[in-house]
């Protein structure tokens, strides 16, 4: 995506590598990556140029001949004399101008829904031309129907809720989609500090545990977790759905024994003294997803301009938090209380991996939480086999067809093919849950595989 | 004398404060033996009471003071559409509670008049009150949402929905119970029904009507922290809820004295018309 096209030994084509050696062209790409132009515009200037000269020289062999006669400035020179390359970039750059300007977007003040946030202070939005207000809001519920009743234009949701909400589990159904993961990782299992003893999960008969809410990477992973233990997690424990920011007050008050839950909130009870970390996510399944931003199906058809300037900026702040140098600076855009209303070290400690237990110890992880777009079909595979396991879905479903239609992953690769950054493929994907594997194309067997279940 | 009751009642209020804010200062001094001795690059991560291997406690009185001192020196500010001084915080609720408890005001007194206008109707409509009256404004708040579908109406169908009872339970029954003599000495002089409703039934029951306003200003002031702590986005509910996802008690604490002021405010200037519409048997 991001070769040069003035150079003769580009290949344009699709052909196996453009320097002939016998290897795919994603090595190659790989290991020319340097070649690669650094900054966004640079990147996106080039994908205009390689659609111009493709369009001048469809046969790609007489574009090479033809650079190579005359040298790359010369016919950089002589093509921008005939077509307005600079206009062509800049229109690029543009995309068609948003139907609608003014944008309101919903977030819950977690650090999940960080792009989505700091694109706010750090200007993603206002870069594709959007005039974007974040809302802060109170729980899942309340923006699923916010967003439902069309007063957010985009919001901030728990992965599996655009699918819930498609398949009308928990509200009715209306066609939902999520072009875009926020990010991966970054939740973790807190626990009272009274609990310090009781490390396995053995021992946590009778605990009551709290998830932000029934349709939650949350509720799957620390069901899953206890299950694998032996634990029956609608029998042995209870788990009670409770909104994020009341998880500390709650485990302060003694209330719950722990949660899973998402950050800032396991760091914050950390900092307050009140839990110590039990375990990162990261642990049970490295690379799941957590947040999601999501669109309503109607809003990305009736404004397609708007939605591609949204979805950039969103694969933009994405691409920035995913840098592991931005992330100090993102944690103090993003503390005010305007957006997270945190202190700022305790945002840093998520971001950065560096971070106290609360038993003493400085661990560091720089992978706790990471940030990565590309909406792979087989995560919404997975949670649709959670929620048969635990009985939220008691019909038969096509998963893969469902996936296709929430999961917008064609949309997310070709917006980051436009915007000079590769798409991973789209079959590749492996997925391995606390050592087991788990194989897509055979959603009921691995349903079948587990010994509790509700099913 | 009265005077001088008034004034020891007022000393034994500061008095009764005094005490209070002493208790509560001595339970919140910070204990100085700490725990044991944490590692420093621990405790730089950690907020001061978790170095100490402790919760972190209550703000003292003098920390809820310099919070209410910082929030009444800037009550207008405005950094971003999620964070606004607790002045313009306060604005909003009051516009939303006045508007939903105006709307019930012109909803429930002429329906009150009529129904109290005939027992029958009174007996028929009396179970369905008594079921809805009681209901809690969070329970509505589902409803309202799916239904309406917009948040801000939604609020304010809450206040409106939890304010109309009590105006018109006592309407109702102001209207219901007005002298039969006063009744009849007007159809002896031949007033026509109108006539009879604003210059007879109308004041008469003035007094009830306005005990019944009194009633819904304070349950539209209770409801409307409610409704904002669960719908967010403006409002002083919304303000507690914010500071409560940062564990700020000194900042719930300065809205809870705001609240309560304000409820205060509102009730005594009800109870300031109450004054004007009452008349001596």
């Amino acid at each position: 995506m991001f070769k040069d096209p003035f150079d003769p030994k580009t290949l344009l084509g699709r052909r196996p590598c453009s320097c002939g050696g016998n290897h795919a062209q994603r090595d190659h790409d790989r290991l020319s990556a340097a070649a690669v132009p650094a900054g966004e515009e640079d990147r996106w200037n080039r994908v205009v140029d390689a659609a111009v000269l493709r369009a001048v020289f469809p046969v790609d062999a007489q574009r090479r001949q033809f650079l190579k006669t005359v040298g790359a400035a010369t016919a950089m020179a002589a093509i921008s004399s005939v077509l307005p390359l600079g206009a062509a970039r800049e229109a690029f750059a543009q995309g068609g101008a948003p139907e609608k300007k003014d944008l309101k977007v919903g977030f819950i003040p977690i650090t999940c829904a960080t792009p989505i946030i700091m694109a706010h202070p750090m200007g993603f939005y206002s870069k594709q031309g959007l005039n974007v207000e974040v809302v802060k809001t109170a729980g899942w519920a309340v923006i699923r129907d916010k967003s439902l009743a069309k007063e957010y234009d985009a919001s901030h949701m728990l992965s599996p809720m655009p699918i819930a909400i498609s398949l009308g589990v928990g509200s009715n159904p209306v066609p939902w989609t999520m072009p875009a993961i926020e990010n991966i990782n970054g939740q973790a299992i807190t626990l009272a500090n009274k609990h310090k003893d009781k490390r396995n999960p053995k021992d946590w008969k009778g605990f009551r545990f709290a998830v932000p809410f029934d349709y939650s990477m949350h509720n799957y992973l620390l069901r899953y977790y206890v299950a694998e233990h032996g634990l029956d997690p609608d029998k042995d424990i209870s788990i009670r759905s409770v909104p994020p920011p009341e998880m500390v007050a709650n485990l302060r008050a003694d209330n719950i024994d722990g949660y899973l839950g998402p950050d800032p909130f396991n760091q914050r009870a950390v900092f307050d003294g009140i839990g110590f970390i039990h375990l990162l996510t990261k642990e049970l399944w490295d690379g799941h997803p957590c947040c999601a931003f999501t669109v309503s199906k109607e809003f990305a058809t009736q404004n397609p301009n708007s939605y591609r300037a949204l979805l950039k900026s969103i694969i933009d702040a994405t691409a920035y938090a995913h840098k592991q140098e931005n992330r100090k600076e993102i944690a103090k855009a993003i503390a005010p209380a305007n957006y997270l209303n945190q202190p700022e070290t305790v945002l840093e400690q998520i971001l950065t991996g560096t971070y106290a237990d609360g038993l003493g110890g400085v661990k560091k992880d720089p992978e706790r939480i990471d940030f990565d777009p590309f909406p792979w079909n087989q995560f919404a595979i997975w949670i649709m086999t959670q929620m048969k396991r635990w009985g939220q879905l008691k019909a038969d479903v096509d998963y893969a067809k469902v996936a296709s239609e929430v999961y917008l992953a064609t949309d997310t690769a070709s917006m980051m093919k436009e915007m000079g950054l590769t798409p991973p493929d789209p079959s590749k994907k492996t997925i391995v849950v606390m050592g087991k594997p788990f194989d897509a194309s055979k959603p009921d067997d691995y349903v079948n595989s587990f010994a509790i279940k509700r099913t | 004398m009265k005077a001088s009751l008034g004034m020891r009642a007022g000393l034994l209020s500061v008095l009764i404060f005094a005490v209070i804010v002493g208790i509560w200062h001595v339970a919140t001094l910070p204990t100085a033996a700490s725990g044991p001795a944490v590692d420093p690059e621990y405790a730089k991560l950690v907020g001061a009471a978790a170095a100490t291997g402790s919760k972190s406690a209550m703000p003292t009185p003098a920390d809820i003071g310099a919070t209410i001192w910082k929030h009444l020196a800037d009550p207008f500010y405005v950094r971003g559409s999620n964070d606004k001084g607790i002045g313009i915080q306060l604005a909003y609720s009051l516009g939303r509670v006045l508007l939903g408890f105006g709307l019930a005001a012109l909803f429930a007194i002429p329906l009150g008049f009529l129904i109290g206008m005939s027992p029958l109707v009174y007996r028929a409509l009396d179970p369905f009150i008594q079921i809805l009256k009681p209901v809690s404004p969070l329970a509505w708040m589902p409803l309202a949402l799916y239904t309406i579908k917009d948040s801000a109406i939604s609020s304010i169908f809450v206040i409106f929905i939890c304010s109309v009872w009590p105006m018109l339970i006592n309407t109702a029954f102001g209207v219901g119970s007005v002298r039969k003599e006063w009744l009849n000495v007007a159809r002896t002089l031949e007033v026509g029904p109108f006539r009879t409703a604003f210059k007879v039934i109308l004041p008469a029951a003035a007094p009830t009507i306005m005990t019944g306003m009194r009633i819904s200003v304070g349950i539209a002031w209770l409801v409307i922290v409610a409704a904002e702590m669960l719908v967010g986005g403006t409002g002083i509910g919304y303000f507690v809820w914010n500071e409560w996802n940062n564990l700020s008690i000194a900042n719930i604490v300065t809205a809870i004295l705001l609240i309560g002021l304000v409820g205060l405010l509102l009730d005594q200037g009800l109870a300031y018309l109450a004054r004007l519409v009452t008349y001596p048997e």
